[in-house]
């Protein structure tokens, strides 16, 4: 008989094939099939989900329409000095002329213009206005041309048109990340926006605040509930629990509508409270289009997220702990707080991260009952998708929350454990 | 049997009863005495009535009519965590979130000792079920048997008087188990400490306890010493719960003092000792135990009673050999032989004499 762990080197089969080898084929079957039965979903995710947004992304940093449509006037441009206040000279105007009378055939040179309206309202219009007598011109025999360029439009003589659009020539830009977060790209380097326009910052912050007021908010009502329906006996907290779902079978557009009869002026809340003489009738709360109506409505639609966790790791937790504890000599309290609470912190936590993710990301309730002080970042990114069109900003501020998300993810594995995040 | 009016009872059930719907009693009118430093165990089968009425001396259940009465002091209205009362959990409910040295000093930090009394005494307890090095360990880091030691640690730290233990033993195995039988009672003598012990495991119960009282039915059928309750059971659901119980039925033909003549369903006739029978013509169920009859001629005493039997099957077991017999009709009748030199290995389909001494075979209530 020869014994394989006797030999020098690696473990053998019984056929002289490498041990290793071997299993290795004996589990290929097995593995190729469990690819099979997840291939459908994975090739579902990859299309519809992770390349989407792996372009989204890649968005935020996308510049070549500059590139693409004056390819020789940005060529020319690298030997002029922005910070001259002098005018290009004529080799740039004549690349110039030359990439906008192809641009106008192809019709791009207006959308060219939209773009660097994000950096300089009226480059738009200026670029429709100009673009039919420049795409009329000859390169060969009309020139030279910088006086009739700057004939056609009087911008044309203006320095900083042409620093911008050397700013924004490189086809990768750090400018939409630097709108994001309030600052723009100008031709001196990075600058913070006019003061009117520094709006998204505080958007951030709000939509963090607000996230974070709403999962407190949460922890606070779902804790009492959680607990009942872990120790109420099993008929009583079922019943409990199909309540605690009821919401999750009422569309999310329903329940946020009905918020909204609620809180108005005229709703049901300020009538009953002057109705009880609580508030006069000329002083009804403005509770709805506001900050308030916000975490109230969001408050209502996320708690059941809070609750399911917490409730299956609150019901792992034996009856005979708390009675260890008090036979030891524990008041209720102390029993509550040394012994239950503790060993519930981990639903709290998995809660409090479903939550809290979820409110950051939140767009329809805060749309509907928030008005202008209760909006959320992803209220202006999707004004930025459908309205203004500055899908390179949407992507930034998309990929800024991506980033902020992670981060808390992290901060909340390095502080409390991830592993301590229990779903049942 | 129980002695209500017990003066030195420390720990005292008077009339007590409980019922959770209203409708049925769990426990049905409980009397029970116990002096100080007894080891008594509450065996039982499963929905007896034991563990109830361990829970409501833990105050954790409150009974439902009838006194608790714990060093003379009525205790019904006193809630658990004042009763001073130790307790070990049948899956030990040690604290999973703290070491094994916080578990121990949880009990003191809520008597608010200080800081080096706590550690003193946690080392001690330690050191007395030999965990002493464990300290900084937590639960989930121990075996089940080094578990059931910290829970038992824990149990004694404060220096309870009275302990309850709940099934602490039965999540082990078999040879842990008996080792741990012989550390509780051997910790429960040294500290003098009155113990309450819940078990179905009724070898558990005979080999720890002084007394045992066992459960059916939410009523105590017999409480008395190990070695009385397995000899001496008093009525037929004790004989047959406690070791194995062979079981013949009849009917008393005469009472006469210490014995009465019993007919078997067959027609064969035995004498017995009347226990709880007590007029002629009442059915009885007559056990004896298996031990105890003979089937070597040599052996038999000549007093002995004898009755024909049909082997049925043999078993070898090691120490002993176990046969399985017809007898007066019942196919269940089970005679046990130590393996010794001279003993005789019989084979089915055999037909032999069995007898035994009239006093073994005791005639029950049917």
């Amino acid at each position: 008989m020869t014994d394989a762990s006797q030999n020098a080197g690696p473990m053998l089969a019984a056929d002289g094939t490498p041990l290793k080898q071997s299993l290795a084929r004996s589990l290929r079957r097995q593995k190729l099939r469990a690819l099979m039965l997840v291939a459908p979903l994975l090739l579902f995710v990859m299309f519809s989900f992770i390349i989407p947004i792996a372009s989204m992304l890649f968005r935020s940093v996308e510049n070549s329409m500059v590139q693409e449509t004056l390819p020789q006037t940005v060529e020319a441009l690298q030997s002029w000095d922005e910070t001259s206040g002098e005018l290009p000279d004529e080799a740039v105007y004549d690349a110039f002329v030359r990439d906008m009378v192809v641009a106008v055939d192809n019709k791009t040179h207006t959308r060219l213009g939209s773009r660097l309206n994000y950096e300089e309202t009226g480059m738009s219009s200026m670029f429709r206005r100009s673009g039919r007598k420049l795409g009329k011109m000859d390169p060969e025999t009309d020139g030279p041309f910088k006086d009739q360029v700057i004939e056609i439009h009087e911008g044309w003589g203006d320095p900083n048109t042409w620093a911008i659009i050397k700013t924004h020539s490189p086809a990768v830009t750090n400018g939409y990340f630097l709108n994001a977060v309030d600052m723009r790209r100008t031709p001196e380097g990075a600058q913070s926006q006019p003061e009117d326009k520094q709006i998204l910052i505080k958007l951030f912050g709000r939509t963090l605040f607000m996230s974070l007021v709403i999962t407190g908010a949460c922890i606070l009502l779902a804790y009492p509930v959680s607990y009942l329906l872990a120790t109420l006996p099993m008929r009583v907290s079922n019943l409990l629990m199909i309540l605690v779902l009821l919401p999750f079978w009422t569309s999310l557009l329903v329940r946020t509508s009905a918020w909204k009869v609620m809180l108005q002026q005229q709703g049901v809340i300020n009538d009953t409270l002057v109705w009880l003489g609580l508030v006069a009738d000329d002083a009804r709360l403005i509770i709805i289009n506001n900050q308030i109506g916000t975490i109230v409505a969001m408050t209502h639609i996320l708690l059941p997220f809070m609750i399911l966790p917490m409730y299956s790791v609150m019901q792992t937790i034996p009856d005979s702990y708390t009675r260890a504890a008090k036979s030891m000599g524990a008041t209720n309290w102390t029993t509550f707080w040394r012994i239950y609470f503790p060993q519930s912190v981990p639903g709290i936590g998995a809660g409090s991260i479903l939550v809290f993710i979820l409110a950051i990301g939140y767009y329809i309730t805060p749309e509907i009952v928030g008005g202008t002080k209760g909006v959320f970042i992803s209220n202006r990114i999707a004004y930025h998708i459908s309205s203004s069109l500055n899908w390179g900003l949407a992507a930034a501020l998309g990929t800024i929350l991506l980033a902020v998300v992670l981060l808390l993810y992290w901060c909340y594995d390095k502080i409390v454990g991830i592993d301590n995040v229990k779903l049942g | 049997m129980t002695d209500t009016m017990n003066d030195a009872a420390f720990v005292e059930f008077q009339r007590v009863q409980k019922s959770y719907d209203g409708e049925n009693l769990v426990v049905k009118d409980l009397n029970l005495a116990m002096p100080k430093g007894e080891f008594l165990t509450m065996l039982g089968p499963s929905g007896s009535g034991k563990t109830t009425c361990l829970m409501m001396l833990a105050g954790f259940e409150t009974a439902t009519h009838g006194e608790i009465l714990l060093d003379g002091k009525p205790i019904n209205n006193i809630p658990p965590h004042k009763r001073g009362i130790g307790m070990v959990f049948q899956n030990y409910a040690l604290f999973p979130h703290m070491t094994v040295a916080e578990n121990l000093s949880f009990p003191l930090e809520v008597r608010n000792l200080g800081k080096s009394e706590r550690e003193e005494k946690v080392k001690r307890a330690l050191d007395m079920v030999q965990m002493g090095q464990f300290g900084g360990r937590r639960p989930a880091q121990l075996s089940g048997g080094q578990q059931q030691r910290i829970a038992l640690a824990r149990a004694l730290v404060f220096e309870p008087e009275l302990v309850l233990m709940d099934e602490p033993l039965g999540a082990l195995d078999k040879q842990l188990r008996e080792h741990m039988q012989f550390e509780i009672t051997r910790l429960a003598h040294e500290l003098g400490i009155t113990t309450v012990y819940v078990t179905h495991d009724q070898t558990e119960a005979l080999t720890m306890s002084d007394r045992v009282a066992v459960f059916d039915d939410g009523r105590i059928q017999q409480l008395a010493p190990p070695d009385q309750l397995y000899e001496e059971p008093e009525n037929s659901f004790v004989a047959q719960f406690i070791g194995e119980n062979n079981t013949l039925e009849g009917v008393v033909k005469s009472i006469d003092g210490n014995t009465c003549l019993i007919q078997l369903d067959d027609g064969s006739e035995i004498d017995a000792v009347p226990i709880n029978v007590h007029n002629p013509g009442e059915r009885t169920k007559v056990s004896i135990r298996p031990e105890r009859v003979e089937f070597n001629k040599d052996r038999l005493h000549a007093d002995a009673h004898t009755l024909t039997a049909t082997v049925k099957e043999f078993i070898y077991m090691g120490d002993v050999f176990r046969f399985r017999m017809s007898v007066a009709g019942n196919d269940d009748f089970i005679v046990k032989t130590r393996n010794a030199p001279d003993a005789i290995r019989l084979t089915p389909g055999q037909e032999v004499e069995i007898g035994w001494l009239a006093q073994d075979c005791r005639a029950l209530d049917a």
